[in-house]
């Protein structure tokens, strides 16, 4: 598959798609499946909302678990992986491809920490008595942010594969858009996790 | 030599866009870097105003605040680094669409469910 082939290629030099919308069909997926995402963390976060109180006077709460200076470290990385995200979007637009293997390399890596400190913190509360089947607040919670660590971990694995292509040669500047989408995603899982923060952690309890 | 700044210096201090190979313009990179600031200040705030709960704040005037600064966070990352100010409107839809569906059918879920 080669950038000169116009059978393969779906943009024009001007930006132009051969669609009959004129815009790109895979990114046009991608904001439908972001788009249909929003449902799925939508039922997660206000099943959360709705069953985060229905504790017993002795159960393990959300007071007694959350440690907010270290989610907030996590939260910060996860932040500033978007940054990294966008540089490896606008690197590779310009043609660097060094420049984009090293910002995606660093917003893989940003993804990495965020999973390990969520892993830590899931071990933490279990240790603390918080299962996923001790109550209803475990149960939401643990599904909550377990689905959206899932959606990082597989984050990561999608720039992994992007810096595996870009190692093999075969993303150039041609294929910008592909790293554009994978970035999308990316950014999605940022703005889920913005949401799951401020509500589920910094909501008073 | 490629490099790994942020931006080449003739536009590493400039608001103003440039088109991608791609095809559409993005920003510079230093945009991206005053609105990582702004998130990580709004970000800051936020975590400040739960310590602040501890000291007394009422739970309804902390929770206006950290959903209007949620809110703002979530519109620079869509906005900016998910480049929907500077892409086709038909993108912007789409995704306002799930969001606006998402959220009425769970205000009415919570409802049914006498949650607030």
């Amino acid at each position: 598959m080669t950038a000169e082939a116009p059978a393969h290629t779906p943009e024009h030099h001007d930006g132009e798609h051969h669609t009959s919308t004129g815009l790109s069909n895979e990114k046009l997926a991608m904001w439908v499946f972001l788009g249909s995402e929003c449902l799925l963390f939508g039922g997660l976060i206000s099943t959360y909302m709705f069953n985060k109180g229905r504790i017993g006077p002795d159960d393990v709460g959300p007071n007694d678990v959350f440690d907010i200076p270290f989610t907030s470290v996590s939260s910060f990385v996860l932040l500033m992986s978007s940054l990294t995200m966008v540089f490896a979007v606008s690197s590779i637009a310009r043609g660097d491809l060094r420049g984009n293997r090293i910002w995606l390399t660093t917003t893989a890596a940003l993804g990495a920490t965020f999973v390990a400190g969520q892993v830590y913190e899931f071990t933490a509360f279990y240790s603390e008595g918080l299962g996923f089947t001790t109550n209803l607040f475990g149960s939401a919670f643990y599904a909550l942010t377990g689905f959206h660590g899932a959606h990082v971990t597989i984050g990561i694995v999608m720039l992994m594969s992007l810096l595996v292509m870009s190692m093999r040669g075969n993303l150039g500047p041609e294929r910008a858009e592909t790293v554009e989408i994978i970035g999308l995603y990316w950014h999605f899982v940022d703005i889920v996790w913005i949401v799951i923060f401020t509500i589920v952690y910094l909501f008073p309890q | 030599m490629a490099t790994v700044t942020p931006d080449s210096p003739d536009t590493a201090h400039s608001p103003e866009e440039h088109a991608s190979a791609g095809g559409h313009a993005h920003p510079s990179n230093w945009l991206y870097v005053k609105v990582a600031i702004y998130l990580a200040l709004l970000t800051a705030f936020e975590v400040f105003t739960y310590f602040e709960t501890v000291h007394g704040w009422g739970d309804t005037a902390i929770i206006i605040m950290l959903v209007i600064m949620m809110l703002l966070k979530f519109f620079l990352v869509v906005a900016f680094f998910m480049h929907l100010k500077f892409d086709s409107p038909i993108f912007w839809r789409l995704f306002v669409f799930g969001l606006i569906l998402a959220m009425a059918v769970y205000m009415v879920m919570l409802t049914a469910f006498r949650f607030w």
